[in-house]
This record gives C-alpha cells, sequence and structure tokens, in this order.
C-alpha cells in the first residue's frame, strides 16, 4: 500500500475521509443506527394498539428463546446442511472450472451466474412445481417404481434444505473459484515433479491453498442460509419453521414489534457469534479482499 | 337471549321472520352484538355504541368530489378482460368513470390482512394518509383493530342508497359492524373443504375426513390461525362465538395430534389451492371462490367444493376509507355504485365468491341469454348456478363468521393456534 | 507459460506425463460430467419457468400443462400492476446501483491508496452488514423507520437498497484494485495531473472492469431482494413482492415470460461484456506481440 508521504498537504490528509464519508454515513445511518434502534425495540413492553413503551423488559429475551428454540435449531440445521451440500457440490465443479475448462473458464462462470439473473422468489416456485409429488422428477421415477408411491420431496427438510443450497450456491463456488484460479500452476507442477500423485498434489497443494475460499464460501452461504425463510415458505412443509420466518410473523402480522425485534437480536448474536470464531481461525480478508 | 338468537345471525330475516314471527332491528342486532361480547368492547370504546359521537358529518360536510379515486384491493379480485391492445382492463371500472366521471386509481396490494394492516398502520399512527381512499378488508382481528383505534371514516348512510335497496338483508346485520357506520360488503366466500374424489377415492362430507390417517401427507390446512381455529371449533361442534379459551385449547390439541401424527402435509396460505391442482394434497382447507377458478384454469372439473356437515366458516370482505383519504366522497360514491345488480353481475361473473347483491342473479341470467359463445355461455351458467356465489339457505344454515376477538383475546387465539401452526 | 521457467530434470518428465495422462482420462470424464450436471442443477428452474411462459393456461393458475401458445409473447405487460410494479423494481435497481457503486467505489479507492483513522471500524461494520442476515437487517430498518416516523415506500427502498449494495461494490471494485499499482498514480502526478484527472485517466480506465461488474452486481441484488424491500417497502410493490404475492392466487403466465426477458437481457449484457473482454485482451496480445 503505497503512502505518499511525500507532499503531505492538507488535501492529501483530508482526501480519504472525503472518500469514505458518504458511503460511511449511509451504513451509520442505515446500519448501525436500525441495529440500535432494533435493540431499544427489544427491551420495549406493550401491544400494538395501546402503545409499546421502553421498560428494560429483557423478559422478551428468555420468552422468545423459549418459545422458538425449536425454530432456531430447524434454522441451524437446515442452513448449516444446505452450506455443507453446497460445498460438496460446488468444490468439484469449482476446481473443474479452475484447472480443466481451458479457454471456456469464463463461459462457465458466466453459467453458473446466469440462473441468478432471475428472481429467487421465481426460482424457488419453479423448484416448487419440479419437486411436486406428480412432478417431473418424481413421476417418472414411481412410473418404473424405483420410487414408492407414498416418497415425496416437497414439504420436508429435504427439500428446505437444496432450495437453500441452490439459492445460495454462488456464494459458494465463486470465493472457492477464485481461491483455485489464484493457486500457482507451478507449484503444481513442482509436486509433480516431486513425484506426487494427482491426489497427494491435491491433497497437500490445491486443497490447502484453497481453504481460505472455502471457508469465505462458508460464511457466505451459511448465514443467509440461516436466516432464510422464503425456502421453508415455498419448498417446506410440517415443522420445518425457521427462525426467519417467525421474526417475519411478528414483525408484519402479530406486530408484535418488541418480540420480533429481540428474536431478531438473538439470530444477529448468534450469527456474529460464529463470525467471530471465524475471525479468530482465519480473518476476514478473504470476503473483504484484502 | 331470545330464542332467534340462537339461530345463525345471518340467516335472512324473512326466512326468520317465518320461523319466529319477530324481525331483527338495528337495535337487536345492537344487543346481539353486545352479547357476544365485541359489541360491549367497541362501545367501551366509544366505537359502536350508540352512545359515541357521531363523526358522519364532520367528514361529509366538507367532503367535495375530486374524479379521483386510489382503490386498495386484493389480486385478481375484480372484473378483468384483455383489451384490443391486450392491456389488462377492468370493465367494472372504465363503466364507473364513464358513469360518474371518477378515474380510479386501482392497485392490488393487499396479499392478507394482517400484513396489510402492519404496512398501514404506522402511517395511520402518525395521523398519514394512507394513500388509498377505500380498501377491502375482512371481518376479523384487523377489522376489529381499524375500528378501536379510530381508524376508519364513518359512513353517511345518505350517500348508500343502492346498498340499502340491494344488498342481501344479512348484510345489513353483521356483528362485527353493526349498523354498517364504517364498512359494507364487497364479497362473501366460504371456507370448507376441496378435494379431488379422484384421489381421495371417496366423497368428502366431513370435517373428520381432515383427519383420516388414509390421507396421512397428503391433507392440507391453512396456516391462517382464524381460519384453522374456527373451521375447528365448528368441527368440533361449538359455535365459536360461543367458544372459550377452554374449547381453544381443545381444538388447538385436536390440531396438534393430526399435525403429530404425520396427517397434515403443511399449513397453507393461499398457495393450498396450487398443491390442490399439482396433486400434491388430495383434501384441503379451502375458500370456495378459488375452486371454481382452479378447475376454470386446469380445464377440468377434478376438484370440488363442500361446507362439511359440521358447518363452515363465511367470511366478508368489506370496502372501508381509511381515516386521511383525500378522496372520500369518490370513495363512497363508487361503494354505492357497486351495489347496482348489473355491477354486481359483472363482478360477480368473474370473481366467483358470493356476491353481496343477490338480484345480481337476474342480470346474470340475462347476459347468459345474450351470449353466443357456448364456452362464456357456459361459464356464466356455471356463475349463476352456483350455490358458492349465491347460496342458498342450506348453505347459510350451518355457516358461522370467525370468533370476535377483543385485542387481548386476539392475543391469546393467535398464541394457541399459532403454537400449533408456526412450527 | 509461468511453468516454463521453471528448471526441470528432463529425464524425469516422460514418466510423470504418463501418470498424469492415465489419471486425466478418468478425471476428464467424471469430472467435467459432473459440472455439467450442477451446471443442469443450476439450470433446471430456469428451464421450467421458460416452459411454462408457453403454458396455454385458461384460468388465473399456471400450474397444470395445458398445451403450447405464444399468446403470453403477444402481451407480456398486460397486467397493470405486475408491470408497475416492475417499473418500480427497475427505478429503485437503477438508483440503487447508481448511488451504491459510487459511494462503494470511492470507500474502496480509499482503503486502496490512504490509510486513515477507522478504516479497520468500517471493514468491521461492512462485514457485519453481511453477517447480520437480511432479515435481521430488514426488521432492524423497520424499527427505525417506524420509530423516526418516515412514511415507508419508493425512498426507503432507495435507502435501504443502497445500504445493502455499499459493501458488495467495496469488495468488489477493491478486489480490482488488489493488482493495480498506485505509483501509476503518484506518476502520473508527478507529470502534473490534478487528481481528479488522475482519476479519469489513470485509475479508472484500470478500475473499470470491477466498477461495471460491481454496478451489475448491485443492479442484480437491488432488482432481486425480497427480505430487506418487504420490511421497508410499505404498500409500495417490487416485482418480487409481486410475484410472491401472487403466488397466492396463481402466478400468471405473464412472470414466466418477463422472467424469461430479465434471463436473456442479463445474459446478453453478461455474454456481451464477456466477448468485448475477451475481443480486447486479444487485440491486446495482438498489438504487444506487434
Amino acid at each position: 500500500m503505497g503512502r505518499p508521504a511525500l507532499r503531505l498537504r492538507w488535501g492529501r490528509a483530508l482526501a480519504p475521509y472525503l472518500l469514505v464519508l458518504p458511503g460511511g454515513a449511509w451504513l451509520l445511518l442505515l446500519f448501525v443506527l436500525p441495529i440500535v434502534t432494533l435493540a431499544i425495540t427489544s427491551l420495549q413492553s406493550g401491544d400494538f394498539i395501546t402503545g409499546f413503551v421502553f421498560s428494560w423488559n429483557f423478559a422478551n429475551y428468555p420468552l422468545g428463546l423459549q418459545i422458538y428454540s425449536e425454530q432456531y435449531v430447524h434454522a441451524l440445521e437446515y442452513g448449516g446442511s444446505a452450506t455443507i451440500v453446497a460445498l460438496v457440490v460446488a468444490y468439484p465443479a469449482a476446481y473443474w472450472i479452475a484447472f480443466h475448462a481451458g479457454p471456456r473458464k469464463s463461459a462457465y462462470l458466466l453459467a453458473v451466474l446466469l440462473p441468478f439473473f432471475v428472481s429467487f422468489v421465481i426460482r424457488t416456485l419453479a423448484w416448487e412445481t419440479l419437486l411436486s409429488d406428480n412432478g417431473p422428477l418424481l413421476a417418472p421415477l414411481k412410473a418404473i417404481h424405483l420410487l414408492p408411491e407414498d416418497v415425496r420431496v416437497l414439504a420436508t427438510p429435504v427439500a428446505v434444505t437444496g432450495g437453500l443450497a441452490y439459492t445460495f450456491f454462488p456464494y459458494m463456488l465463486l470465493p472457492i473459484y477464485a481461491s483455485l484460479e489464484k493457486v500457482d500452476r507451478r507449484l503444481v507442477e513442482a509436486a509433480g515433479d516431486l513425484y506426487a500423485n494427482r491426489y497427494q498434489v491435491f491433497r497437500r497443494v490445491i486443497l490447502p491453498l484453497s481453504i481460505p475460499g472455502v471457508f469465505a464460501g462458508v460464511l457466505l452461504t451459511g448465514i443467509p442460509a440461516v436466516a432464510d425463510y422464503v425456502n421453508q415458505d415455498i419448498l417446506g412443509g410440517v415443522g420445518t419453521t425457521m427462525v426467519g420466518r417467525v421474526i417475519e410473523q411478528q414483525f408484519e402480522v402479530n406486530t408484535n414489534y418488541p418480540l420480533a425485534a429481540s428474536l431478531a437480536f438473538i439470530l444477529m448474536l448468534g450469527l456474529l457469534a460464529m463470525l467471530l470464531v471465524y475471525q479468530r481461525l482465519f480473518g476476514t480478508e478473504e470476503i473483504m479482499g484484502g | 337471549m331470545t330464542r332467534e338468537r340462537d339461530l345463525p345471525r345471518y340467516v335472512e330475516p324473512s326466512f326468520l321472520r317465518g320461523l319466529t314471527a319477530s324481525r331483527i332491528t338495528r337495535r337487536d342486532a345492537l344487543k346481539g352484538a353486545g352479547a357476544l361480547g365485541l359489541g360491549t368492547f367497541l362501545a367501551a370504546c366509544g366505537v359502536g355504541g350508540s352512545t359515541a359521537p357521531s363523526r358522519v358529518n364532520w367528514v361529509w360536510d366538507k367532503a367535495t368530489k375530486t374524479g379521483q379515486l386510489d382503490f386498495a384491493n386484493w389480486p385478481l379480485y375484480i372484473d378483468s378482460t384483455q383489451d384490443a391492445s391486450g392491456a389488462t382492463t377492468h370493465p367494472s371500472l372504465d363503466q364507473f368513470t364513464k358513469d360518474t366521471g371518477i378515474k380510479v386509481n386501482y392497485s392490488e396490494p393487499i396479499q392478507d390482512d394482517p400484513t396489510f394492516f402492519a404496512k398501514i398502520a404506522p402511517e395511520l399512527k402518525l395521523g398519514q394518509a394512507t394513500g388509498y381512499d377505500l380498501m377491502v378488508i375482512t371481518n376479523g382481528i384487523q377489522m376489529t383493530n381499524l375500528q378501536l383505534k379510530h381508524w376508519l371514516v364513518e359512513l353517511d348512510p345518505a350517500k348508500l342508497p343502492n346498498f340499502f335497496q340491494n344488498a342481501a338483508p344479512r348484510l345489513k346485520d353483521r356483528s362485527y359492524d353493526p349498523g354498517n357506520r364504517f364498512t359494507i360488503p364487497w364479497q362473501s366466500g366460504f371456507t370448507g373443504i376441496a378435494y379431488n374424489p379422484s384421489l381421495t377415492g371417496r366423497e368428502i362430507t366431513s370435517f373428520e375426513d381432515l383427519f383420516d390417517p388414509k390421507f396421512a401427507g397428503k391433507v392440507g390446512m391453512m396456516d391462517g390461525n382464524q381460519d384453522t381455529g374456527n373451521l375447528t371449533l365448528i368441527g368440533m361442534g361449538i359455535n365459536p362465538q360461543k367458544s372459550t379459551p377452554k374449547d381453544w385449547q381443545k381444538a388447538a390439541d385436536k390440531l396438534k395430534k393430526q399435525r403429530d401424527d404425520g396427517i397434515v402435509r403443511k399449513y397453507y396460505d393461499q398457495t393450498y389451492i396450487k398443491a390442490l391442482s399439482a396433486g400434491d394434497t388430495w383434501i384441503s382447507m379451502a375458500w370456495s371462490g378459488d375452486i371454481f377458478q382452479a378447475n376454470l384454469s386446469a380445464g377440468n372439473d377434478d376438484l370440488k367444493f363442500v361446507i362439511p356437515v359440521e358447518g363452515g366458516v363465511i367470511w366478508t370482505d368489506n370496502m372501508c376509507i381509511p381515516v386521511g383519504a383525500a378522496h372520500p366522497l369518490d370513495a363512497i360514491t363508487y361503494m354505492n355504485y357497486v351495489y347496482q345488480p348489473a355491477i354486481a353481475a359483472m363482478l360477480a361473473e368473474s370473481i366467483d365468491y358470493v356476491t353481496p347483491v343477490p338480484s345480481a342473479k337476474d342480470a346474470i341470467d340475462k347476459d347468459v341469454a345474450q351470449t353466443t359463445d357456448p364456452a362464456a355461455k357456459q361459464s356464466l351458467q356455471a356463475t349463476a348456478g352456483s350455490p358458492l356465489v349465491f347460496p342458498s339457505q342450506s348453505e347459510y344454515a350451518h355457516s358461522y363468521y370467525y370468533r370476535e376477538l377483543t385485542p387481548s383475546e386476539a392475543g391469546q387465539w393467535n398464541d394457541i393456534f399459532g403454537a400449533v401452526i408456526l412450527t | 507459460m509461468p511453468a516454463q521457467a521453471l528448471p526441470r530434470d528432463p529425464a524425469r518428465r516422460p514418466a510423470a506425463g504418463v501418470r498424469a495422462r492415465r489419471r486425466f482420462r478418468l478425471g476428464s470424464l467424471l469430472l467435467p460430467a459432473y459440472t455439467h450436471l450442477v451446471m443442469l442443477w443450476l439450470f433446471a428452474p430456469i428451464i421450467v419457468m421458460v416452459l411454462y411462459g408457453f403454458n396455454n393456461t385458461h384460468g388465473r393458475l399456471n400450474i397444470v400443462w395445458s398445451g403450447f401458445t405464444l399468446r403470453w409473447y403477444a402481451n407480456p405487460f398486460s397486467i397493470p400492476t405486475m408491470t408497475s410494479a416492475l417499473v418500480v423494481s427497475l427505478i429503485t435497481a437503477t438508483l440503487g446501483m447508481v448511488i451504491s457503486t459510487v459511494l462503494g467505489t470511492m470507500i474502496a479507492l480509499a482503503g486502496h491508496r490512504y490509510h486513515y483513522r477507522g478504516r479497520t471500524i468500517l471493514d468491521a461494520v461492512m462485514v457485519l452488514n453481511i453477517a447480520a442476515s437480511e432479515v435481521v437487517i430488514g426488521s432492524a430498518m423497520l424499527t427505525l423507520f417506524i420509530s423516526a416516523s418516515m412514511p415507508l415506500g419508493l425512498p426507503t427502498i432507495v435507502l435501504a437498497q443502497v445500504m445493502f449494495s455499499i459493501p458488495f461494490v467495496a469488495i468488489t471494485v477493491r478486489a480490482r484494485l488488489a493488482g493495480f499499482d498506485p505509483s501509476l498514480e503518484e506518476a502520473a502526478q508527478d507529470l502534473g495531473a490534478s487528481p481528479l484527472w488522475t482519476f479519469l485517466l489513470v485509475t479508472l480506465p484500470v478500475i473499470f472492469p470491477g466498477v461495471l461488474a460491481a454496478a451489475l452486481l448491485a443492479f442484480a441484488l437491488c432488482m432481486d431482494d425480497y427480505v430487506i424491500t418487504s420490511f421497508v417497502s410499505g404498500n409500495t410493490l417490487t416485482f418480487p413482492l409481486w410475484v410472491y404475492g401472487a403466488t397466492r392466487y396463481g402466478v400468471p403466465p405473464q412472470v414466466n415470460v418477463v422472467g424469461t426477458f430479465i434471463f436473456v437481457g442479463g445474459g446478453l449484457v453478461a455474454v456481451t461484456g464477456a466477448l468485448v473482454r475477451s475481443w480486447r485482451s486479444r487485440r491486446l496480445a495482438k498489438e504487444a506481440a506487434l
């Protein structure tokens, strides 16, 4: 990072602050401040009709955890397994694109991104159609008796997990691809020259070098997947409600703002804790791009 | 409680008269609502009681026609056709503009009552205009809240002659808005059971069919606390209006067992219709008008709708004017306008829920006679003959409105049924 | 190419090459097949969406296949409320793209060229922003707007969309800047260029692909956002909100048609961009060869 130590004029000294000011203020006013009001709201009591008052009402927190612990668990369960699924699906594909797709590399990357130009609501609805009990995927399998008649995917945790893995897939594949792409080909060659077989090359050289990408992918996929509720709403069934849905319902339907705010705050603190652990282990450079 | 109070309260007064040689007056209606609890509550809050100072003149004295109307409705809840250029038009709205010179800014922002209420409430709370002059709200918790918070403009009966002349008599006696002070109906509908006979393998008649283990994983229930809670109470032989929190808990326990036994596939919002059409569910709680539409879309008659023998829910979506509306006179002009039988027929032919104007049937019959296109003719005949558009006494006889709930009761109700549904 | 820089033991080469080739055969079948399967998975819902845009359905539901028709393509914008929601989305996405691209790029530039106080905090806020999850941010903003008595609508949508886009833009542009030598800028300034001209003539051309990518990303994020927008939109409907609402009544085939348009439009933009880039790099290579 070249710091122009010479000619340190006022303009120079002020420049970074002027550059950062508008965007930083925007983030401060519309991200930091809302989080503060969320915290304040979570300590209010009262109801919508008579009005809410701030009263250090910490009771919202144990209440929220007590009523909706199951939904928090669902969120971790489905969000977590979706992240693993996305990782397992994305890594080999990213590997192949990075190392073997040759000149068509960018075409493949484009193909990964293209479906995501279409609104994810529409895509999730299309999955609903595809996974239907007698839909284009299951009906043929049932017709040739590969699957029993009463098997279903829709309205199960499997559909929710798959939907989440699909929705956030590019967030997994792209960082992995980026880190694989960065792997110095000379290192790979050198390992080969040193009698490492392909498996060993992968195991000892490529995999370790791609780990930052894997962790960035896990973070970028896992967090939105844990908090999502649209997939669960469209693809889930009985007993698959995730906590995001509960927060949304408490805000938008029951207008119980304090309880909703405390639920959201718990979710945020949980995700934050995971992020801190992550940062301790790997730093955040990989997401922030240096 | 007199004898007539024990009868369903929306029974045609003429029918009631024949039975009891008595007559419901508006005062009776108010008393009746009071006996049900909510009326007392509303009166105490200065909303429904006759002691509340009337605000009618306060609004209407200075209201003038502006030639504009901002109308918030539910999606696909009005007549529509495509004109030559392919743009969707709403003939009844165009007709209205032609007849009155009022341009309608029609929008469909209401996807369900709670969400819409939550969206307009912050503005109303601040005393700001919602941007709407007319909105369609279902009788229920949000309707109660709107009245409790004084967020609806009180209607001037003198400006609604068509309503008083043409509306089905039972619509002038609704416990959630006695005397039509704040609302008049847009359309009504039933909550009952829809099924695909070729999949269930038998005709469905009873609420208990929703609990048949044979249909495990193929049963759809609704995610709305009001519909599911009330239909279950009715299915258990409990009149919702007279039900207590203890009854609610019993109903919730029954639903919980159904859920835990793996019988329920999912608690659906209106997407139940998609699951039913796709065969993902064989039998489902349903709203009457949807089934007609689903069959129409698929070009078949696969789905059937039935009001269970134990009884069904009837609900009414109501037109009302939020306070702060910029064009109230244009709004009430429209409310009155749609109570002409010809206009009500235009709407009914497209919407297929229960029209508030019984005499619209004659207008539809006239249209049937004039139509030459056989498909259109058949569709119109289906509408005119449908008991779900023009219900007979037997449909009404065992249907109940949602349990009316004070805000604290509503909280209790939502907690009890939410614990089953939102899992 | 870079590999040739390494000295090699010629005696070892053939053996390593043979081994690699044998392994490569398996990999050359399995991995690409797998990658293409992943591609198929990514495109599956898009195929459904496009297909059902040709469904000759008669009522308001578009679930059961009832034959082929082109009539939805004849009048794709025939539903006024859907069209106005689409217009709202285009407006907010354009505004969100322009504002967040400018602000995010400024943040990226500041971080690249200068050290300034508070950078760690700003970076932390941006990571937190990504980590806080949409449902928390959306609900937090709602509590802020409610307590500040701000009417919800188009302005609040833009405020929110710019907010969540800024970090993505900053990260994307920063990634592009990472490979950029600041001494080029210093050289320009030493030659008498003002900071503005330095930016326009030196910095911008270098980072332009990154800025463009960031802008596209911001546009896509704003266009597609459902969760945050649903909290802060009040009664204003964007396209995803309209579609989600329409699921209750049956998504009309026009949604599939418009979705197809968006997909094809976005695809054309992306493909054109990729072609231009490869054409430019080929021309540059040619010029360098001359």
